[in-house]
This record gives C-alpha cells, sequence and structure tokens, in this order.
C-alpha cells in the first residue's frame, strides 16, 4: 500500500518511523501542513470546530470528552484575549505507551495539530507539556518545531495571514498527578502540581487564568487529517464498529506474544487486539485477567473479550476504556500482588492534597501487604471496600483516588476468594492478639 | 530582657556559614532562555532547576535562592515546587542514574527479578547510591514502554526486555 493510502487507513501511525522522522520537506511531501494551509487560508476558527464535532473525535487521554465540544467552550471573538492550547503529552498511566510513538515517530504530525488547533481556538502560545523522560520525543519535537518556525508555519503572521502563534516543548521532572488537566496547568506555571477545583473549567479560566484547552497527543494527532479528508471520511474509520469516529491505537502489554500498538478503527474487539495483533498470551500462560486501559481502569474478564473497545461499550460493561491500551494479567498472577503493585503506585503518585487520597492509598497498600503474606485479618476484605467507596467519585478533590479504586474494587469483586486467603487462619498469624468476642 | 535570655540567642554569626553559591554563566544564559518561553517567570522554575541539575547533578540547597531571584518568587516557594517533583534531585547522586520502573506492565513482566538482580550487582537498595558514586538506583512510574518489559532507564537511554542475568553486562557499558 501506498504511503497516501495507508494514511487514508492510519491516519495516525502511516508516517511513524521511529529510526528516522520525516523532516519538514518529507512531511510536506506526504501531505503535511496541507490541513494548516487550508484552516488558515480559506476556514474560520469556528468551522475548524464544527469539523472536529462533526468528526465525533473524542478524547484519547482516557476520559473521552469529544474533544470539538471541548473547544466549542472557549469564548471567541476579537475581544477575548489570550488564549493557550496545551498537548497533555505526559503519558504516565501505568499500561500505557501510545503518544511516546506518535511523537518519537511522527512529531511533525503533532507539530501541525498544535497549530491548527491554535488556529481553532484563536490561542496565541501552545505548549506541550512533555514528561522529562521522553528525551527522544523532546529532541524530536523541538528540531520539528524549529523547522516549522523557519518555514513561517509558526511564529509571527503565519502564512502571511497576520496571525502570531507560537509553541514551546515544556518538559516534567516527574508525578503522575502532572496528567490531571488542572494539576498540570499547575506544573506549567511553575507550581506544585496539586489539582485545581472545577469549574471553572480550564476552557474558560486556564493557565494564568485564561482560556486553555488541554488536549492528549493522540486526540490532537487526528485533527490535520479530519481537515484533510473530512468529518464523514473519518466518522466512517470506525467502519461501523462504534458510533465514535476515527481509529484509536490499541496495544497489548504483559505476558502477550506479540505485544506492541496498533492502529485499528475504534471499536474493534478485545479479542481481536489480544489474538489477531498481539497474537494471544504467550505459550504455556493463560488469562486470567486484564485492565482496559491503565492502572486505573477497572479489570474485566476473559468473558469480556468479545466487548467493542469503545468508551460507551467498555464504560456499560463496569469499566472504562481509558487510554485503550490492555494490560494482561496471566494465570501465574495473585491477584493481591497485582493489585497491592498498582495501589502502591497510586500511594506513591498521591500529590497529598487531598486527606482521602493522601491516607487511605497507603492504608489500602499496608491492608494488602499484609494479605499478601498471609498476615491479614477477617475485617480487612470489609475495610478494603469501605475504602473504595470513601475513596471514591464525589469523596476526593479529583479523579486520582477513585481511578485508584477501580481495579481494587474489580479485583475484589471477581477474585474475592484470593484475598480471603490472605486472611490468617490464628491470630497469632495475623500478629496481633485477639480479644475474644462473645457471641 | 533578662541576661538569660539573651544568654541563649542565636546569633547570626555563630550559625554554620552557608557554601557560597552563585550561577554559572552557562546557567544564567540558560534559565533566561527558558523565562522566554512563558509570559510568567515562574513557569521556568521548573525548567531552571532542572538547567542547574543537568550542569551539577542535583540541586543543593544553596542554589534555590539565586535561582528563585533570577525567576521572581521567593526561595519558600521554589523550594516547595523544588521538593515535590520527583525527578529534581535534592541530595548528590550517582555518575549514572538508573530508573526502574516498577509498575504494572513491567510488573507483570519481572520487574521483582530485575530489582533483585540490580540490588545485588550493585550492592544497594532503592533510593541509595553506590560507595564509588558510580550509579544511584530510583524506581520510577511507567517508562510508557509496557510491551517491551520489564524497562528501565540509565540516565538517558531506555533498555527494555530486560532479564536478571543480563544486568551485569548492561551496567559494564557505564563507567
Amino acid at each position: 500500500m501506498s504511503l497516501e493510502q495507508d494514511l487514508l487507513v492510519k491516519p495516525l501511525t502511516a508516517r511513524v518511523n521511529l529510526a528516522q522522522p520525516q523532516d519538514l520537506k518529507a512531511y510536506e511531501a506526504s501531505g503535511g501542513y496541507v490541513a494548516l494551509r487550508t484552516a488558515v487560508k480559506d476556514l474560520k476558527p469556528q468551522e475548524v470546530q464544527s469539523k472536529v464535532k462533526e468528526a465525533n473525535l473524542r478524547g484519547r487521554g482516557g476520559a473521552g470528552f469529544p474533544t470539538g465540544v471541548k473547544w466549542s467552550l472557549v469564548p471567541m471573538g476579537p475581544d477575548s484575549g489570550a488564549k493557550y492550547v496545551v498537548c497533555n503529552a505526559d503519558e504516565m498511566e501505568p499500561g500505557t505507551f501510545k503518544d511516546r510513538l506518535l511523537m518519537e515517530g511522527a512529531p511533525h504530525q503533532l507539530v501541525e495539530a498544535m497549530i491548527v488547533t491554535a488556529f481553532a481556538v484563536g490561542a496565541c502560545t501552545g505548549y506541550i507539556f512533555l514528561r522529562g523522560e521522553y528525551v527522544v520525543a523532546a529532541e524530536r519535537l523541538n528540531k520539528a518545531l524549529a523547522e516549522a518556525r523557519a518555514a513561517g508555519l509558526l511564529g509571527k503572521n503565519i502564512l502571511g495571514s497576520g496571525w502570531d502563534y507560537d509553541c514551546f516543548v515544556h518538559t516534567g521532572a516527574g508525578r503522575y498527578i502532572c496528567g490531571e488537566e488542572t494539576a498540570l496547568i499547575n506544573s506549567l506555571e511553575g507550581r506544585r502540581a496539586n489539582p485545581r477545583a472545577k469549574p471553572p473549567f480550564p476552557q474558560i479560566s486556564g493557565l494564568w487564568g485564561r482560556p486553555t484547552v488541554v488536549n492528549n497527543v493522540e486526540s490532537l494527532c487526528n485533527v490535520p487529517a479530519i481537515l484533510v479528508n473530512g468529518s464523514e471520511w473519518f466518522r466512517g474509520l470506525s467502519q461501523g464498529k462504534s458510533k465514535d469516529g476515527g481509529t484509536k491505537l490499541y496495544g497489548v502489554s504483559g505476558r502477550a506474544k506479540r505485544t506492541g500498538v496498533y492502529e485499528l478503527p475504534i471499536g474493534t474487539s478485545a479479542r481481536e487486539i489480544l489474538e489477531d495483533h498481539g497474537g494471544g498470551m504467550k505459550d504455556g500462560y493463560k488469562l486470567k485477567c486484564w485492565l482496559p486501559g491503565g492502572a486505573s481502569t477497572d479489570f474485566l474478564m476473559p468473558e469480556h473479550l468479545d466487548l467493542a473497545m469503545d468508551f460507551d461499550t467498555i464504560g456499560q460493561a463496569g469499566s472504562r476504556m481509558g487510554t485503550g491500551l490492555l494490560t494482561v494479567v496471566d494465570d501465574k498472577q495473585n491477584m493481591v500482588s497485582v493489585v497491592r503493585n498498582l495501589e502502591e503506585f497510586f500511594a506513591r503518585e498521591s500529590c497529598g492534597w487531598c486527606t482521602p487520597c493522601r491516607d487511605g492509598l497507603p492504608w489500602s497498600v499496608k491492608i494488602l501487604m499484609a494479605l499478601e503474606r498471609g498476615q491479614g485479618r477477617a475485617e480487612d476484605i470489609a475495610q478494603l471496600e469501605r475504602l473504595t467507596r470513601y475513596l471514591g467519585p464525589g469523596r476526593t478533590f479529583c479523579a486520582h483516588a477513585p481511578g485508584a479504586m477501580e481495579p481494587l474494587q474489580s479485583a475484589l469483586k471477581f477474585f474475592r476468594s484470593e484475598f480471603e486467603a490472605g486472611v490468617a487462619k490464628t491470630p497469632t498469624e495475623a500478629g496481633v492478639a485477639k480479644t475474644p468476642v462473645a457471641a | 530582657m533578662s541576661t538569660a535570655n539573651s544568654n541563649s540567642t542565636v546569633k547570626l554569626s555563630d550559625l554554620p556559614k552557608a557554601q557560597p553559591f552563585a550561577l554559572t554563566e552557562t546557567e544564567r544564559h540558560e534559565i533566561e532562555h527558558e523565562l522566554g518561553h512563558y509570559p510568567d517567570g515562574r513557569a521556568a522554575s521548573i525548567g531552571a532547576l532542572k538547567i542547574v541539575q543537568q550542569h551539577r547533578g542535583w540541586v543543593p540547597d544553596e542554589a534555590i535562592a539565586p535561582i528563585a531571584e533570577m525567576i521572581g518568587i521567593s526561595a519558600a516557594e521554589l523550594e516547595g515546587v523544588a521538593t515535590f517533583y520527583s525527578l529534581i534531585y535534592r541530595r548528590p547522586v550517582g555518575r549514572h542514574v538508573i530508573k526502574v520502573c516498577d509498575s504494572i506492565s513491567c510488573f507483570l513482566t519481572g520487574y521483582e527479578e530485575i530489582k533483585t538482580s540490580l540490588e545485588k550487582n550493585l550492592g544497594i537498595g532503592m533510593g541509595q547510591t553506590t560507595t564509588d558514586n558510580r550509579f544511584t538506583l530510583l524506581p520510577i512510574c511507567c517508562l510508557g514502554a509496557c510491551d517491551k518489559g520489564p524497562t528501565m532507564m540509565i540516565d538517558d537511554d531506555l533498555h527494555g526486555d530486560l532479564t536478571p542475568q543480563g544486568i551485569s553486562t548492561l551496567l559494564e557499558k557505564y563507567a
């Protein structure tokens, strides 16, 4: 298949070349910056917004909020003042490795998307908030930005339109919480990455109190192709497998044969992703359960494999599609240990801003460690269940702790006996002297 | 004021002197460049701390006030930022920093064995530095290379598909 044809089927990854990504010349030769030229010359910002809205592009960072709708909340007009576009490239959700591919393999695609998005919302400056560990991506994005700037595609008077916009790479210094969009804004402003109260939403009051759109790398990278090929084409990419539009970067990690990232129509079944593309489980391992899209999603079981991987379907099954990259848990794993690993991660990465999260997550780890050693107490499982409620949605400042509770609550639901097996048979084993309770 | 009280008062001149510290021309120049990216200097906080760390290996206490002054915020505010982020080192680290992914995909593919092998090879635990200052060992959250688990970074290099047996050969490459 030629690159031209490939771009119509796999708009996100057709250009990806990890060994040697396209430079400006090669990117333009393959249709790059056509979207930007079209937007600046022939379209009004609101028309770009409408095209993205009609494409049914839902945010690929995990929450699935429609991208075009998000943009439409930004105040427009000549008096709307300084506005910002921020790309959330802080990919740190355990089990997620898709944005790295896009940034290392096709940096110009994201740079063009950052310019087109800025045009659509009338932004003056853009920032790519990149996690510090992605050194290759930082280098390649900076090179692409410099090339775009030199070619008049970025900076003052872009393509002679009179519109000024510049974009910078801002690298982080660790902490998972920076991926939460309001924490990200605080971090970008040079503060501790504590989340902010919502409302106001960033589209109204974000970076430096100005209207700001924060979009994930994968969401943004779809934008240029939508403008070039149209909203209808984009909706059709899902091939009727989902009412959402586009392709999705799916992937598999864990003990599967061909782990990796695959661009497929959104709504492709988890079975097809794991078995056809991921090659199934490694020999000698059976699938025990799986996380649909990161550490903060509920476990699903082998019987859920035929579900379409889209936001609504996975949501109805009691989990979340999240980032859409499957983490498969094999039959050699003990679920108490698996969940302990997940909760240790969340406990360590809590920003400490609100008490339920700061104190509740280490508490869950402590209980899970006791159960792992066979030193749990009879009431521990009920306590874990209480924690899933006390740290659930609405009880904490942001989605960090509720996200942490998703794998715990689903593991308790599906694998209760493994948790019960960690309860000590005698008080001595539990390391505590128990007072006998009268019946 | 009673005599007893004035005796117990600590005089400024009695306090241990802070080490003389000045940002180098290069550091100042790089921080200035970073400041140019933002309408508000505070946004360059993390970037400036990283610049100093890049040149010195870590961010000593004495560096906080001069950086804060360049950025235009108080030293206390910058201290709050510098202690929040896990990749700003506030203690000296070895010549090479090993960051081992301990998140779920690497955990499922053999993180524990890699950790044990590293600790055995280096003779240190997580968060420690070897006595010859060659390596510092740190845990890190998901490196976004889950298909190659277990993974780790040594300095800026990503290493995937690690095996416990391969660790010693890999470490040899970092003098």
